[in-house]
């Protein structure tokens, strides 16, 4: 009897033993300070492994093909992760903390080069591993640079474009003061003006960093240190902001992530839209888009000019733990060539990263966004390039999105959010 | 239960054993070689336990005294932080950040600045959705228990969002919440369910009331099953009316088993985190203890294991006190089958 009075309280304790234990589980620090492993299999040739996300778009498999059979004796194998993006760092991180070798060559979120850079896992692209990286836009080489050295090979990009719809808008606005003007269009037709991704998550973070660098803001200098609160940002967020209050905006958007932008434009229900290029071919064949026709792209309106896109994509990294960097590196290098690039671009919808292949006919002929989206991305703005990177994105999404729904100023929100950055340390 | 079985049969043995073997001896002996099998045999379940539930504890509660890996400026590597007492609980309990000069309140957008909010926000789901739930779950049990055609049919219906896998029940009342959504369709109206406090809380409360009402009316569905018919009907003959039958059979009766799955529940709505971790991202205030643990996981292990240790213990206190004071006779009961 004595006994069993302890057996619930026990069993209780076990089970939240396990909730417990399945956090501490991760351990060990992921910290060394780059010496060794990093000068290390230089000249490691011989079979790797290449760690990427789920390949939904199968274009992965026949150019690891196509290396295997010119290369029969630096065979390179395709590992596939899931295809969430938080996973797929997780997993990362995990193979690096463990130390192991059988992740020779990485692909890498642009927002975490910083990261695992700093952490020491990622091996340094330089001297006898130099990657010549002049053909390629240098805002995608900037976001796989941390501290003056690249750290991953930027592989396909991304940047954000404006939908319009061309039946309503002949001439698409160049800046955000004249889209503002037009939104008396949307009125008339009784249908919202603009809209980007304004609920809580990553999505907020890439439109409030564009509103804010379009006006001349930075988050973060070179150095990672926080400089948000300043007129240029306070001018940036102040728009968007702004556009909220008024309607410009319509207020169902601050629920919004790309999915459902993306249906409200396809509906008709929005005159002027920010989403990723992936939009197009479905806003353009999608049973349920009423805007197959009648809507066009054009770059971000701007200032006075494009505006500042936030860039996306993917860069190849090589693990410092890897036995054979050499063939790792001249994998990556591989990715980069020409017919690699038109092969991910023309299979996979996927960006570029070299200017030249945004005026290949064929690659033109298939995605007509290509020369909008190169606008897009040689005026883009990597997102912080910080090593705390998930600590920044949360300083920015939470305080931008008090701003939109007007629970503190906008004065206030860039103080937090300088407060905040640099408090993430 | 368990503990109970091997006592009557143990002494049925040695009864045998007495006419059969002499003395008292061998009595002894046998109960000292079972007593040596009981050890072998729980001697594996014990290492498993200990490798899978206790080293991972220690290694957390380790962990959360050390400091969590910090930039070295110089080389832009990240260096181990070392030994650092208790200040990454005072991080989340006095919400402070930084630290030497630096030290002070956390600011808005970070996560400690969220700890009391989301301790709070646990509490609030854990009080309204226990609640609910309770209630519905009764009167879900009532009328299962009750013999009609169909039955069958109910009881197994009546499981089906129980069945269904959480993360997937978020995902469709994200659907059905959202503004374009089926909830605005039906209802005309125009609310931004996830865009505000307020609705924001009642969408995710009610996502968990239809998904774990179920499991609430099936326990105590049990436990109305066991209250024979006899005190009904000799209850009847006394004239007693149908409210007093409730409260002074059912009731009591049932109670075992109810606070069992109040026990339960509140337990588990207190680990709450894919409901509003898919539905919301923990925006509007929102963020539950365990999401703020997710998070921190990514900026940093060692002030996650922190913070894990603190729900852990919390939760453990609302266990305790729950056993301890409010249902600790009811717990006993339940389990022995008996008040």
């Amino acid at each position: 009897m004595k006994t069993r009075k302890y057996l619930l309280p026990a069993a209780v304790a076990g089970v939240l033993a396990m909730s417990l234990s399945a956090c501490g589980g991760g351990g060990g620090g992921g910290t060394q300070t780059g010496g060794g492993d990093a000068a290390a299999n230089l000249e490691g040739r011989g079979p790797i492994t290449y760690v990427t996300g789920k390949d939904n778009a199968a274009v992965q498999q026949p150019t690891v093909d196509r290396w295997n059979a010119a290369h029969p004796d630096q065979k390179v194998t395709l590992k596939e992760q899931t295809d969430k993006a938080d996973q797929q760092h997780d997993d990362l991180v995990q193979h690096f903390q463990a130390k192991q070798s059988d992740y020779d060559l990485v692909t890498v979120d642009v927002v975490w080069t910083a990261e695992f850079a700093a952490k020491g896992w990622l091996q340094p692209l330089k001297d006898k591993l130099a990657v010549d990286t002049s053909a390629l836009l240098p805002s995608t080489v900037k976001a796989a640079t941390y501290n003056n050295t690249l750290f991953a090979v930027p592989v396909h990009s991304d940047g954000g474009m404006l939908y319009y719809r061309k039946d309503l808008v002949p001439t698409p606005p160049k800046t955000w003061d004249e889209m503002m003007s037009m939104c008396s269009i949307a009125k008339a037709n009784k249908i919202g003006c603009y809209a980007g991704q304004y609920q809580k998550y990553e999505g907020l973070t890439v439109n409030a960093a564009e509103a804010i660098n379009t006006f001349g803001g930075k988050i973060v200098d070179d150095a990672g240190k926080a400089t948000v609160n300043s007129a240029e940002a306070k001018e940036g967020l102040g728009k968007l902001v702004e556009a909220y209050k008024n309607g410009n905006i319509p207020a169902e958007s601050i629920t919004f992530q790309e999915e459902q932008g993306r249906g409200a434009f396809e509906e008709g229900k929005l005159l002027f839209h920010r989403n990723w290029p992936y939009v197009y071919n479905l806003a353009k064949t999608d049973g349920a888009s009423k805007v197959k026709e009648t809507f066009a792209v054009a770059p971000l309106p701007g200032k006075d000019g494009p505006g500042a896109s936030s860039l996306g994509g993917h860069s190849a990294a090589v693990s410092v733990y890897s036995k054979y960097k050499a063939t790792a590196v001249d994998f990556a290098k591989f990715l980069l060539e020409d017919e690699q690039q038109k092969f991910f671009a023309l299979q996979g919808s996927l960006a570029p990263v070299k200017a030249s292949m945004y005026k290949d006919a064929a690659i033109v002929a298939k995605a007509p966004y290509m020369p909008t989206l190169l606008t897009s991305i040689e005026n883009a703005v990597p997102r912080p390039v910080t090593p705390f990177y998930p600590g920044v994105t949360k300083a920015v999404q939470d305080n931008a999105y008090a701003a939109l729904k007007g629970e503190k100023s906008v004065d206030q929100a860039l103080t937090d959010m300088q407060a905040a950055i640099d408090s993430a340390k | 239960m368990s503990t109970e079985a091997p006592t009557p049969t143990s002494a049925k043995e040695t009864l045998a054993g007495t006419h059969h073997m002499p003395g008292k001896e061998s009595a002894d002996r046998r109960q000292v070689t079972q007593g040596r099998w009981a050890y072998t045999l729980l001697t594996p379940t014990l290492v498993l336990l200990g490798v899978v539930i206790l080293y991972p504890i220690i290694n957390a509660i380790i962990m959360s005294f050390q400091k969590d890996a910090g930039l070295d400026p110089a080389t832009g590597f990240f260096t181990e932080g070392g030994f650092t007492g208790l200040d990454n609980y005072t991080h989340w309990l006095l919400q402070q950040c930084g630290s030497g000069p630096a030290l002070g309140p956390c600011p808005p957008g970070t996560l400690g600045a969220q700890f009391w909010d989301a301790m709070g926000t646990t509490f609030f789901f854990t009080i309204v959705t226990v609640a609910m739930e309770t209630v519905l779950g009764f009167w879900m049990a009532v009328i299962m228990a009750r013999a009609f055609r169909g039955r069958a049919l109910v009881r197994a219906s009546v499981l089906v969002p129980w069945a269904i896998p959480t993360a997937v029940t978020a995902k469709l009342f994200f659907f059905m919440f959202a503004f374009e959504g089926i909830v605005n369709k039906i209802f005309g109206t125009q609310i931004l369910w996830t865009g505000s406090e307020w609705p924001a809380k009642w969408a995710i409360i009610i996502s968990d009331v239809w998904k774990t009402t179920p499991f609430m009316a099936l326990l105590i569905l049990a436990g109305l099953q066991l209250i024979p018919d006899e005190v009904y009907e000799a209850a009847k003959v006394d004239g007693a009316s149908a409210w007093q039958r409730f409260t002074q059979i059912t009731l009591p009766l049932v109670k075992p088993a109810l606070m069992v799955a109040i026990l339960f529940r509140t337990l588990d709505v207190l680990r709450m985190y894919d409901l509003p971790a898919i539905m919301t991202g923990g925006a509007n205030n929102t963020t539950t203890l365990s999401i703020l643990v997710v998070q921190q996981i990514r900026q940093g292990l060692n002030n996650a294991s922190a913070l894990s240790t603190i729900t852990f213990l919390v939760i453990f206190l609302v266990a305790f006190i729950f056993v301890r004071f409010l249902g600790a006779n009811a717990v006993d009961a339940a389990t022995t089958g008996k008040k």
